[in-house]
């Protein structure tokens, strides 16, 4: 038997309205000035209340032209350029940029200049999560991460001060080395920062890993298959949250990681707790490349002394000798000689696979450059994983992606 | 390889009251309120500056107060975003440096350009410019942020130098024209 309405008129009302909100959604813009899109990145979404039922990343707010600008310098002056890709992780940057460089040209970097460069990359790694960690914390809530892993990572940047002369700004490698070698007792500073790095960083990661608040914003949040992770191009944390072992410093070594023993830290579920968890892991694990590289960090070069087309001479030579004098004239104004030729190199970076594709027709100049960004290829998911998540959960979503737009937009 | 897989095991029922969360969170506060600060009161305090710092590109005097650039050009060239303006000048015949025969007649910085990458100090075959420890430039104008010769000069001071190397070739003039 059909209800009947007691009150006619109030229950056609009653649906009508509901009829009218009924269907009806709203498009709201996250970005690209938002504290929690951590740079410019701006998100188009469609909601039905709470519930996101579409989100469209919008990029190309930093667009800086980067690749473009690439082909009109030579490849030492480009240096500067890789900074602000990933400029959380500078130092990465630079040794992926000239170990693709190098590449091309088959050079032999010594053993000295590759261990400086792993311990500039884990010391990168550990201050690019560092930030990543404390930025998720302020986006779900906990402020106290921020400043503590502040605090270390300024201990990171005293060390990348000393070591390059600038904090943020490395520029440090040069094609077929590094612009200097590292100073006088650097490594056991190093050495000390790890040791009293690693309790420091159990204290912080103890402040969220077993906290209710934060498992609530973190756990099943944003949930990425493992098919989905490898479908969509998905690299670093992001894909090793989703329980993919894909790291590139053990399946594709480069400069000299495979003489180090480290462990990949997997997930198992692919959601924002795993890819936090995957991040905490992988810092104490750099600590453990980093010391094994500091206790047998070899003497000998720091650059590669036969690449007399490629490495600028020593300072003291120039200003002495008439050839040394015309090679560094040479190799400033017309670039390090690189054989014509084409590469492709990815290295590990702290947000995921960087990689460089270089074309060259030979001298000093690339012909054409392009890079892929793991930020960016990391953000194709976003389309996906946002559908059906709440408001709140996307900024929990994006926080775990641990994105940054230099590299995105580039 | 090693894989590991992160360990994530379910709240316990007390860590789902959220009570042993708040108080180790408040022991790890109480701990750190009676550490010592690990911040600066800039500007009174200032921070210690390494050696090899990439602060201010400056230029340079050598200890017999002879301005070291020979404006050729090098940085200007290098400087991966323009920041540096030379015009080349003259040595006249009859100054001490004749045998130099180049200096530069302007040499400009643009602050608002220059970003600290320090390849100019790199590439310069007379170690006439040089990034020092001056890291906090400041200006009301555009005009203010360029540095010109004088000013680089002023914050450049004087350098030690090993090599004198154009007294060497004076000196090699010299014993060339008593043969
Ligand atoms: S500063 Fe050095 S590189 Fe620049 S023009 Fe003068 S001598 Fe040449
Ligand atoms: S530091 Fe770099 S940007 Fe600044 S003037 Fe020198 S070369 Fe140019």
């Amino acid at each position: 038997m059909p209800t009947e309405h007691v009150f006619p008129e109030a229950g056609a009302k009653a649906a009508a309205a509901a009829q009218e909100f009924e269907g009806e959604k709203m498009s709201l813009s996250m970005g690209p000035s938002h504290p929690s899109t951590h740079g410019v990145l701006r998100l188009q979404m469609e909601i039905d209340g709470e519930v996101l039922t579409k989100a469209e990343p919008i990029l190309g707010y930093l667009h800086r032209g980067d690749e473009k600008i690439a082909e009109n310098m030579t490849y030492n002056q480009f240096v500067p350029y890789t900074d602000r890709l990933d400029y959380l992780a500078p130092l990465a940057n630079n040794v992926a940029y000239a170990i693709a460089v190098e590449k091309l040209a088959n050079l032999e970097i010594p053993p000295r200049c590759q261990a400086i460069r792993v311990i500039c990359c884990e010391l990168a790694r550990i201050s690019s999560h560092l930030m990543g960690l404390g930025a998720y914390g302020i986006d779900v809530g906990a402020w106290t991460v921020f400043l503590y892993s502040f605090t270390e990572r300024e201990k990171l940047y005293r060390l990348f001060e000393e070591l390059t002369g600038a904090r943020f700004t490395t520029s440090y490698t040069r094609i077929g080395g590094v612009s200097r070698d590292v100073p006088e007792g650097w490594t056991d500073r190093v050495n000390a920062f790890c040791d009293q790095f690693l309790p420091i960083l159990e204290e912080i990661l103890r402040l969220l890993t077993r906290n209710k608040i934060f498992t609530d914003r973190t756990v099943d949040i944003g949930v990425i298959s493992k098919d989905d992770a490898v479908a969509y191009g998905l690299t670093g944390p992001n894909l090793r949250g989703s329980g993919v072992a894909l790291d590139l410093r053990k399946d594709k070594p480069y400069s000299g990681y495979e003489q180090y023993e480290f462990d990949v830290p997997v997930g198992t579920k692919g959601d924002c707790y795993d890819r936090y968890l995957v991040r905490g892991e992988e810092m104490r694990q750099s600590v453990r490349i980093i010391k094994q590289a500091v206790a047998k960090f070899p003497g000998g070069d720091w650059y590669a002394k036969d690449a007399k087309k490629i490495f600028a001479p020593p300072k003291d030579k120039v200003l002495s000798s008439m050839e040394e004098l015309i090679h560094n004239f040479m190799i400033v104004t017309e670039g390090p000689l690189i054989p014509p030729g084409e590469v492709y190199f990815e290295a590990e970076n702290p947000k995921g696979i960087l990689g460089f594709y270089i074309v060259s027709k030979g001298g000093g100049v690339p012909w054409r450059l392009k890079i892929r960004s793991p930020s960016f290829c990391n953000l194709s998911i976003l389309p996906k994983v946002c559908v059906g998540a709440m408001i709140s959960d996307v900024v929990s979503i994006l926080g775990s992606f641990d994105f940054v737009m230099g590299e995105c937009d580039r | 390889m090693a894989v590991i897989q992160v360990d994530r095991k379910p709240l316990t029922f007390a860590e789902r009251t959220y009570i042993p969360q708040i108080l180790s969170g408040l022991k790890t506060t109480w701990k750190h309120l009676r550490s010592t600060a690990v911040t600066l009161e800039y500007p009174e305090q200032r921070p210690n500056i390494p050696p090899g710092y990439r602060g201010v590109p400056t230029l340079v005097k050598d200890p017999h107060g002879r301005e070291k650039c020979v404006s050729c050009q090098l940085c200007e060239f290098v400087c991966p975003p323009k920041a540096i303006r030379i015009t080349p000048g003259e040595i006249p015949p009859g100054s001490p440096n004749r045998q130099i025969e180049k200096a530069p007649q302007a040499f400009d910085i643009d602050m608002l350009r220059c970003i600290y990458c320090g390849f100019c100090q790199e590439v310069c075959p007379e170690e006439a410019i040089f990034l020092q420890n001056q890291y906090s430039m400041t200006g009301y104008t555009r005009e203010e942020m360029v540095n010109h010769k004088d000013k680089l000069l002023e914050l450049g001071g004087t350098l030690p130098d090993k090599h004198f190397k154009w007294e060497k070739k004076l000196h090699a003039e010299q014993e060339g024209n008593a043969h």
